[in-house]
């Protein structure tokens, strides 16, 4: 493990850990940014410098923006109820952790240390671009139809209901 | 550089908090930001096998996250705009107290 990779593991599991148990949802929003800032640190170190940056500015930029909208119009910055630890809490922590455990258990004993690849591969801009419009010209179609399709119904459910 | 098995770790921890949150908290949005987290530690797996694969010049995980990533933006987007339409008719986002099916 390098140094760097120790860091941001650390800090992405702290700030996920803190997004999911406190109380406020405005500081979970904040620690939320810092986990998926922390995902696009890892990114880059893996060599995938377009990701990372389409993670940074999807994730960072718009969707935590949604997200805070979202909290701000729905009241949710109101301190909330004390926590009610309650059955289901338990059960739920507990499937989360056996879940965990299998996948941890799966990857421990599969995958050996596997030697990495040489030479960092060629993920420049021109190669991704090339790839999307010759090979997955379909998908990058669907998913602009998607898209489109997401904002019309975003706009329509969140639209005034009709009184009758 | 660190191997694979710690990266593929990593993202387990991340997937097993994502599931615990969207597990326990009653909150619409919290559910939602779990979600999320599962999708981000999905993508991190693609990229770490990418990275350690025999051909990366393929680009087959890079491309296979840009499209996640596209899709979690429509998800986030489309369960946002349910999230203000159930607080506009229940006045809460505690999805224990949304019962009703019929408006």
């Amino acid at each position: 493990m390098t140094p760097s990779f120790t860091i941001l593991a650390f800090l992405i599991l702290a700030s996920a850990l803190a997004a999911m148990s406190l109380r406020n949802l405005v500081h979970c929003a904040l620690c939320l940014v810092v986990t998926f800032a922390g995902i696009a640190g890892l990114f880059l170190q893996l060599n995938a410098e377009f990701v990372g940056f389409a993670q940074i500015l999807v994730y960072v930029g718009a969707v935590m923006i949604l997200i805070v909208f979202a909290i701000l119009l729905t009241r949710g910055a109101e301190p909330a109820a004390p926590a009610a630890f309650t059955h289901s809490t338990w059960i739920g922590v507990a499937l989360a952790v056996v879940a965990f455990l299998t996948i941890a258990g799966a990857v421990v004993t599969s995958v050996g240390p596997t030697p990495l690849a040489a030479a960092a591969p060629d993920v420049s801009v021109r190669a991704i671009g090339v790839k999307l419009m010759h090979d997955h010209v379909l998908p990058l179609e669907a998913i602009g139809l998607l898209l489109t399709a997401a904002m019309i119904g975003a706009v329509i459910v969140a639209m005034e209901e009709k009184r009758k | 550089m660190s191997s694979l098995p710690h990266y593929l770790l990593l993202s387990a921890m991340l997937f097993a908090i994502g599931l615990a949150g969207t597990l326990t908290r009653r909150n619409a949005i919290m559910m939602l930001i779990g979600i999320e987290l599962m999708l981000n530690a999905a993508n991190l797996n693609f990229i770490a096998f990418w990275r350690f694969s025999e051909h990366p010049e393929a680009l087959t995980g890079v491309m296979f996250v840009i499209f996640s990533i596209g899709i979690a933006a429509a998800e986030a987007a489309v369960g946002l705009a349910l999230i203000i339409a159930i607080y506009r008719h229940y006045k809460t986002t505690n999805l224990d107290e949304v019962r009703g099916l019929k408006g």
